[in-house]
């Protein structure tokens, strides 16, 4: 049985419908402190609309969510990142005519002066804090004044990724963070993910690579068609079970054709 | 050592801007045989020419950073010059507007100005913050709109005997310090302040400043309104200037103020774009006006090369986003 006290993050059937299309039903999840865990399941399973709806981006239709052991509705992006909860998105956004502290620092910038929306901005501190987030992230860009569209994938990436890790002081959530990556810079933010998990703060990976999903985390949770199917710890599992589950078909693959 | 990359990026504009008035100046000696930028008079009417819509400019540069449009500038120029005025008329005026309102502190016809252009900018960002109507079609009905009111406001009639102390504004250089200070206000909002930071992320990703937790709705409709109070101070400066106003006033200046903005290194796509470049954009079409005029080429041939200008700017502007993409 869990002990409340260690658990982060729970929700309670957490449902998401869009019209008459039910992405979600009734989601109940709970995460640990310090614990990564994977979110796998195929197109369309609900994945990612359960990350919407647990970092602010969408409203749950019903359902209960509870942080810390206290319930919250997160109405905004905003207020789930105040309550400490990071998302590195698919889509990576991130403001490609912005330069590197720019984005770092997006919706939360360092300040000279303050004057409501005319507020100045402190672009050396904001300068100074983005070298020192990507050094010890381990990430080489060259010119943080260059603007990030004009970066490789990887660095993007991992501009990214710093971002979160470099803010969150209790949950960061990755949706398909190597997706579009090279190998050596999986490699690179892979690395990162492990530096989190050194330093015991938690993470939700939503990842179609079973290898990676194996290496990265403690325990998986597997979603199809829009509910939790599974909850798997790692070390006791195999890409087959895993697999299983995902399609909703016993025995999963052939030894062979083994998934990872 | 000289490296073409460590140069801002307006250089390459007022390069251009250099090339046309030297281009100017040779076809001058040949063609008229008189000097273009030898004449001081001629350089201070083209300034001043290009100021009202320059102060249109530098709103648009800000709502097309934001990947908008603002196509009702002219017309919300005419609507507030036509409201400002009736309130500005002096105390010995024939028929006037407001026989109530005559002779006031010119604070208060300038406020009047100012107010009605933000109400028209800020209907124009509601709609489209709140809609989902594109802005193309939502300023464009501000275009109609506001030019039909002013028509309305005095059924058709000019507004005129000003009172003198409004009409300085528009006197001696006053509507060229008019807008390089608007500009060099907004130059500086957008490169160091939260406003500025919050414009160009909009434009750049709309999606990415949401979940970055700006409130995008609310940075648009700000945008606008300070585009339309631009529009009206543009309609209060050129009013006072004329010493009338009438309805059809600034027609097409929300072209002129596209243009400049588009000349001046602004992508339309958002996200990129400064005031410095827009008032070099500004520049050069006073200069390409002008230097039309004093070669005697016909106005339609102006136009036609105003607008080949424009559209080889986008075509330059849609490599950038594409060699960007592909980089990407």
């Amino acid at each position: 049985m869990n002990n409340q006290d260690d658990i982060i993050l729970r929700t309670e059937n957490l449902t998401k419908h869009y019209g008459g299309v039910h992405a979600l039903e009734e989601a109940n999840f709970t995460l640990k402190k310090g614990e990564h865990i994977a979110i796998v399941g195929d197109n369309g399973a609900g994945k990612s609309t359960f990350v919407r709806q647990i970092t602010g981006v969408e409203q749950p239709t019903s359902g209960d969510m509870f942080f810390e052991g206290k319930q919250v509705e997160f109405n905004s992006p905003l207020e789930a990142r105040e309550a400490g909860i990071e998302s590195v998105f698919q889509d990576l956004a991130l403001c490609n005519d912005l330069d590197v502290p720019s984005n770092l620092f997006l919706g939360r910038e360092e300040l000279l002066f303050k004057f409501g929306p005319f507020s100045i901005l402190d672009e050396k501190k904001m300068m100074e804090k983005a070298k020192e987030v990507l050094e010890r992230t381990a990430i080489k860009i060259p010119n943080l004044s260059n603007h990030v569209g004009d970066m490789s994938g990887g660095q993007r990436q991992c501009v990214a990724i710093s971002r979160s890790a470099s803010f969150a002081s209790k949950l960061i959530i990755m949706d398909e963070p190597t997706a579009a990556l090279g190998v050596q810079e999986t490699t690179q933010v892979e690395n990162i993910i492990r530096g989190l998990k050194e330093q015991g703060v938690p993470l939700i990976l939503i990842s179609h690579n079973l290898r990676q999903v194996f290496d990265l985390v403690d325990k998986i949770w597997v979603f199809r068609r829009g509910r939790i199917v599974g909850e798997v710890i790692a070390s006791e599992t195999d890409g087959n079970e895993i697999i299983s589950m995902i399609t909703g078909m016993q025995g999963g693959v052939h030894e062979k054709d083994s998934y990872i | 050592m000289f490296k073409r990359e460590n140069l801002p990026a307006e250089a390459s504009i007022f390069a251009v801007f250099v090339g046309i008035a030297i281009l100017f100046e040779v076809l001058g000696w040949v063609f008229v045989g008189k000097s273009f930028l030898g004449n001081v008079q001629r350089l201070e009417i083209i300034i001043l020419q290009v100021s009202i819509f320059g102060i249109i400019a530098v709103g648009v540069t800000q709502v097309i950073i934001t990947s908008g449009i603002d196509l009702s500038g002219g017309a919300v120029l005419a609507l507030s010059a036509m409201v400002a005025a009736s309130f500005a008329q002096s105390v010995d005026a024939f028929a006037p507007i407001f026989p109530q309102f005559l002779g006031l502190p010119i604070i208060i016809p300038i406020a009047i100005g100012l107010a009605v252009g933000a109400s028209c900018g800020w209907i124009n960002g509601s709609i489209t913050a709140y809609t989902g109507i594109p802005p193309f079609i939502a300023t464009l009905g501000m275009l109609v709109t506001a030019r039909a009111v002013a028509v309305i406001y005095t059924e058709g009639q000019p507004v005129y005997s000003l009172s003198e102390s409004f009409t300085v504004i528009g006197s001696g250089a006053w509507p060229v310090l008019v807008f390089f200070v608007v500009a060099m206000i907004f130059h500086l909002i957008l490169k160091h302040t939260v406003y500025g930071k919050h414009t160009y992320a909009i434009g750049s990703n709309e999606k990415a400043a949401r979940v970055a937790g700006i409130n995008v709705r609310r940075h648009k409709i700000m945008v606008y309104t300070i585009a339309g109070s631009l529009s009206g101070l543009a309609g209060v400066v050129m009013c006072a200037r004329a010493t009338i106003a009438q309805s059809g006033m600034g027609t097409m200046y929300e072209l002129d103020a596209i243009s400049a903005v588009v000349i001046g290194g602004t992508s339309l796509f958002g996200g990129r774009g400064r005031i410095s470049g827009t008032v070099i954009g500004v520049c050069i079409l006073g200069v390409i006006t002008s230097g039309f005029t004093f070669l005697r080429i016909d106005f339609y041939y102006q136009e036609i090369v105003k607008g080949m200008i424009i559209v080889g700017a986008v075509m330059l502007d849609q490599r950038r986003q594409a060699k960007q993409r592909s980089r990407a």
